[in-house]
């Protein structure tokens, strides 16, 4: 951007070769950008504000019904029928564990196998290092079955450390931590060695500290992953008041069916999109540091 | 590089590192193991034989019209998502270089879509474009398009590709605003002086300088669409109709899972961790080029 201040009207500065008229067609693709990104979900929040039969008769109206309170309620308190009587909360509840089993989880052990990596020198460093490095190439995608087999076999199936453990192992984190951990000068090891600090005082009250912007930016990412999480959790639930809202979404759709109660389905899939939307929405400063940074 | 100062512990740096190391071997080395062990065996369907076959497997999905049919479904899908989602992002995140005003607010709304679930974010789109209720597929048919993306397998695969990108285009535009602004303004402005519209510039500046951080989306987004779309497929078609959306890890799962064949299904895993390697090795050489431009 050039030095110039921006006019105290508050307009668009021109950089030379810009037009006026250019800065318009701008601002008018924006918008219509903005409405196409923006419409799913607001189309969402109208229909959660419907009763069943207007949904039913398309058109819906553009503008939210008068249904809220009523739609809302029997989601979150009448146990929605068409999975077996799990309420949102329950749905809700599951998703916060696993999103946030795998943030915290992720960033936990990775924080300590990078720290081990760049602070200590010790035989099969480098052999750990590839070990977790290699794990980039192994999405759960490409090894369902086996890995399916292991939770059934540890009888992980249905229960939250199943939901959580298998993803948590991550090289990307751990790649960010080390890369940052680099760039902390050996003096203030030094310095911290000379003060008789050990390498766990080291830990909690320097580096800690010191990597706080990056364990938020890495905690959004994270989040939003165990969140949006759906083949994992297809896989190891079985009993529904153990569903990710996610998954529970899927169960409650049928399109070929009649009798899918749309305006719940609707309110459910405002639940599910709302908390991670706020989050990213939020944290906006951390989350765009972080993906741009966690991806380099 | 001098040499780093180290902690002299013996001991404790093994410990830090267990958790991960654990982890990462129960659920990744011993499963990617077993899927490579497993390519190689032809099992019965009860599971209670089993015989080594060297690569028959490999050879058997290969030959399989299913599995040929399933790797030109996804080279569609995967192509049309990166195109849509990096065109559409591309030309948002040069218009908002633009303009000053209202910057934060357009970035705030863009960012939106990536905290959806895929999955959900296919099942809204299904819930707009379904033939039965879906308003917008009711006011297409009303200007006279046939529409039915239960029934008609393009259509299918036109909704999974709107579904997908959508999903997308918030990543694809925070970098893209990323790398747009790495660029020197110096460099467009002397160009514009020089008397190159706003056209020509972009063509001939703009979007060379912004050739690694293309690059670096093109993998990325190739990777999302082949790993991360599985709850689009699962959610929205199911593969159908017929098998005109049936993507290869829809198809592992599918085969595994759905029709308990074993040893297909491992040999697919195993041929899709190839794809990944290739991905991942494309991705680390270039990225390495992107520092040059910041």
């Amino acid at each position: 951007m050039a030095d110039r201040k921006a006019p105290a009207s508050g307009h668009d500065k021109l950089m030379i070769g810009q037009s006026a008229t250019g800065i318009y067609i701008a601002h008018a693709v924006l918008i219509l950008g903005i409405l196409v990104v923006a419409f799913p979900i607001y189309y969402t929040f109208v229909a959660s504000t419907h009763t069943l039969q207007t949904i039913l008769r398309p058109p819906l109206p553009l503008l939210p019904g008068g249904k809220f309170f009523a739609n809302y309620t029997e989601a979150l308190f009448g146990g929605v029928g068409r999975i077996g009587g799990v309420g949102v909360g329950t749905l809700l509840f599951n998703t916060t564990v696993m999103a946030l089993g795998i943030a915290i989880g992720k960033i936990a052990i990775s924080i300590l196998s990078a720290y081990a990596i760049v602070f200590f020198r010790f035989p099969l460093r480098m052999t750990f290092f590839w070990l977790i490095f290699i794990t980039l190439m192994l999405p759960v995608e490409v090894r369902i079955l086996p890995t399916y087999k292991v939770m059934v076999d540890f009888g992980l199936i249905d229960t939250y450390a199943g939901l959580i453990l298998p993803l948590i192992a991550s090289a990307t984190a751990t790649l960010l931590f080390r890369q940052f951990f680099m760039t902390i000068p050996g003096e203030l090891v030094e310095a911290a060695r000379v003060d008789g600090a050990g390498p766990w005082r080291f830990f909690f009250d320097i580096l800690l500290p010191l990597s706080r912007t990056n364990i938020a930016a890495l905690f959004v990412i994270l989040f939003i992953y165990g969140w949006t999480q759906y083949l994992w959790p297809l896989l190891v639930t079985n009993r529904n008041d153990m569903n990710t809202i996610v998954i529970a979404l899927k169960k409650m759709v049928s399109f070929a069916d009649a009798d899918t109660q749309w305006h719940l389905v609707m309110v459910t899939a405002m639940f599910a999109i709302v908390p991670p939307i706020l989050v990213v929405v939020l944290m906006q400063r951390w989350f765009v540091r972080g993906l741009v940074e966690s991806e380099k | 590089m001098t040499p780093r100062v180290v902690f002299p512990n013996k001991v404790l740096p093994y410990l830090l590192v267990a958790p991960q190391l654990a982890i990462t071997l129960i659920f990744f080395y011993w499963p990617a193991g077993q899927a490579l062990y497993q390519s190689m065996l032809k099992e019965d369907p009860f599971g209670l034989k089993s015989k080594f076959v060297w690569f028959d497997n490999f050879a058997k999905v290969l030959s399989q019209p299913a599995y040929v049919n399933s790797i030109k479904v996804t080279v569609v899908f995967s192509v049309a998502t990166a195109a849509v989602a990096m065109g559409v992002a591309l030309l948002l995140a040069v218009m908002a270089e633009k303009v000053v005003r209202s910057k934060g607010f357009y970035r705030t709304l863009m960012i939106w879509p990536y905290a959806v679930a895929p999955a959900i974010a296919g099942m809204l789109f299904l819930f707009m474009f379904n033939p039965s209720i879906g308003s917008v597929a009711v006011l297409l048919r009303r200007l006279g398009l046939h529409w039915d993306p239960v029934l008609d397998g393009t259509d299918a695969m036109i909704l999974l590709v709107v579904a997908a990108s959508w999903k997308q285009i918030s990543y694809n535009f925070l970098f893209f605003v990323a790398g747009l602004q790495a660029i020197p303004k110096s460099l467009i402005e002397a160009a514009a002086i020089d008397g190159a519209g706003e056209t020509k510039r972009f063509w001939t500046i703009v979007f060379p300088l912004l050739a690694p951080t293309t690059f670096f989306l093109l993998v990325i987004n190739t990777t999302y669409a082949f790993f991360d779309t599985f709850g689009i497929v699962h959610a929205v078609t199911g593969g159908g109709p017929g098998k005109a959306t049936e993507t290869l890890v829809y198809k592992v799962y599918n085969d595994g899972f759905v029709n308990l064949l074993l040893g297909s299904s491992a040999a697919q895993s195993v041929i899709l961790m190839v794809i990944v390697i290739a991905l991942t090795a494309i991705q680390f050489r270039y990225v390495e080029r992107k520092v040059h431009y910041g």
